[in-house]
């Protein structure tokens, strides 16, 4: 924690500049487009919601900014670099600076907690055991899991799991956090409770986060900055009080919750998913 | 015109299949032999814990499969051979069949219900769980990091419990001799020595590290290929039995025809 605290001061210029820079990104699933050109960029420390409906193609953008979709056009730039053109061991390198969240905590279920926490540390550093056991229990502290270490993932309730999830993804001192739908699957309660950690976070360590959810009350509460996605397309990119504000009827009709017709049949979900006409049928 | 269709495509996908068993196999290889020199990480203490999982924990279950296979043997056997009054080969034919074809295949077989079919579902509640995506982002590939520690721990395991299942089928075929068919131990023994040449032994061991490289190979690529949901692991790990079984008569195959073809005249 300290080390990497001390290695920005070091750098001035590369923390002041935006910490994600997405130029007109184009992903696809086989032939099918999902994203249709989106650009944005993340300030350094700051935290961008990205928010959509089911098949705005929210998650793919999560899934392609951590490397694990690879776009079929368009530029990732992570930290000054470009990621999406990277291989091998300067990828790797890179994405020791960013930390993962997913959706359902992806906790290596033959692993205590303890050594879930650990993996990164024994995998990609020097450190001995007794270190990594300081650093295992520091992180479990800051996500309020003091003690846990020895209980398997299973053991765990669904925040509790989540909240291991986050300490791994710290384990390695992350510059960018990123967070796949982190109050999915929770009580309103617990959900809250989550919130408050990646505030807590965010001002601990000033780390960049990029957080993808449905949820608007957690989605107001923790951003900076919000992306609202549509088909595949970015409809509105602006500042909180930004969005709050906007008159755009896609954004009202997101924000104030008013319902679409529903989708009757096959081919009113096919252009859902893909903004296209879907191709006649024979 | 369909017909010769569709051979042409079950042929494109099984050459794709083998494709991929073979990549998966190349990349094991690379993280077991050439990237400790390179300075990767070498993950010893994985592999023991699946040579411990793979190799000791089958061996009551490889014993007595194996014991009650030599003991079958030397039933069959004896049923013949006593009918031309050469009832003293009935060690010598245990010996040669377990030590060439069934010690080697009872034990793929075992391995492939115990290991092969967890492999595939360990590798593929992974993948349900984002757990091979978790992987990924921690810069921690999946294929050094989980399927090099089992490809070693099946190389070295799947050639030991051969060579103790076939000396359990050899017991199970003296404890039959020694009853029935007038031998005594000592004389059994030695009978069976006198049988087998070491290249019946060496087929076996190699026949059995080559099991184990595609029971392995099975395993991870159907845990690799699972779709989304839980019962999907269900049919991967139905499916990495079958084609395992399938492959490894395969290969039992090959490599039973190289020694017939190669063997002194």
């Amino acid at each position: 924690m300290f080390r990497s605290e001390k290695k920005r001061e070091e750098a001035p210029q590369a923390a002041d500049g935006p910490a994600i820079v997405v130029k007109n990104l184009r992903v696809n699933y086989g032939a099918r487009e999902i994203l249709h050109g989106i650009n944005f960029e993340v300030p350094s420390g700051e935290t961008l919601v990205i928010l959509g409906g089911s098949g705005s193609g929210k998650s793919t953008l999560l899934r392609t900014l951590v490397g694990l979709e690879l776009p079929s056009g368009g530029e990732i730039w992570i930290r000054g670099k470009n990621f999406a053109a990277m291989t091998g061991a300067e990828r790797d390198e890179l994405r020791k600076k960013m930390g993962m969240s997913f959706q359902s905590g992806a906790l290596f279920g033959s692993m205590t907690v303890g050594e879930n926490v650990a993996l990164p540390l024994r995998e990609h550093t020097s450190l001995d055991d007794s270190t990594i056991e300081i650093m295992v229990r520091l992180k479990l502290d800051q996500v309020g899991l003091s003690g846990f270490e020895d209980y398997m993932p299973a053991q765990l309730s669904g925040g509790m799991k989540k909240r291991a999830a986050i300490a791994r993804a710290l384990a390695m001192d992350p510059e960018i956090l990123f967070f796949d739908e982190p109050s999915a699957g929770l009580d309103p309660i617990i959900a809250a409770g989550i919130d408050d950690l990646i505030l807590k976070l965010k001002k601990a360590f000033r780390i960049t986060i990029v957080v993808v959810t449905h949820e608007l009350a957690s989605a107001f509460l923790i951003a900076d900055r919000m992306i609202l996605l549509d088909k595949g397309n970015i409809v509105a990119n602006g500042t909180t009080p930004e969005l709050r504000a906007s008159q755009q009827p896609r954004v009202r009709q997101f924000l104030d919750r008013i319902p679409e017709p529903e989708l009757t049949g096959e081919i009113d979900y096919l252009q859902m998913l893909t903004g296209e006409n879907p191709p006649e049928r024979r | 015109m369909a017909f010769t269709e569709t051979i042409g495509e079950a042929t494109i996908t099984g050459l794709a299949y083998v494709g991929g068993l073979a990549r998966l196999t190349g990349g094991a290889a690379r993280a077991v032999f050439i990237a400790p020199f390179r300075g990767g990480k070498v993950r010893l203490g994985r592999a023991v814990h699946q040579a411990m999982a793979v190799g000791v924990a089958a061996l009551p279950i490889v014993s007595l499969i194996s014991f009650f296979v030599g003991l079958i043997l030397a039933l069959q056997g004896a049923y013949e051979l006593r009918r031309l009054g050469a009832l003293q080969l009935v060690a010598n034919a245990v010996a040669i069949s377990m030590t060439r074809e069934l010690g080697p295949l009872m034990t793929a077989i075992v391995v492939i219900g115990r290991s092969g079919s967890a492999f595939a579902a360990e590798i593929g509640t992974m993948k349900v769980n984002e757990e091979i995506d978790a992987l990924e982002t921690m810069a921690l590939e999946p294929v050094p990091f989980l399927v090099a520690p089992k490809f070693v721990a099946m190389m070295l395991m799947v050639p030991c419990l051969t060579t103790w299942a076939d000396l359990m089928g050899v017991l199970g075929g003296g404890s039959f001799g020694v009853s029935s068919a007038g031998f005594t131990w000592a004389t059994y023994i030695r009978a069976t020595l006198n049988a087998i040449a070491v290249r019946d032994l060496l087929l076996g061991l190699v026949k059995a590290f080559m099991f184990g490289v595609v029971i392995t190979a099975v395993g991870c690529q159907e845990g690799f290929s699972t779709g989304l949901g839980s019962e999907e692991v269900g049919r991967s790990t139905t499916s990495a039995v079958v084609k395992s079984i399938f492959l490894v008569v395969a290969v039992d195959l090959v490599f039973t025809a190289i020694f017939y073809f190669t063997a002194a005249k």
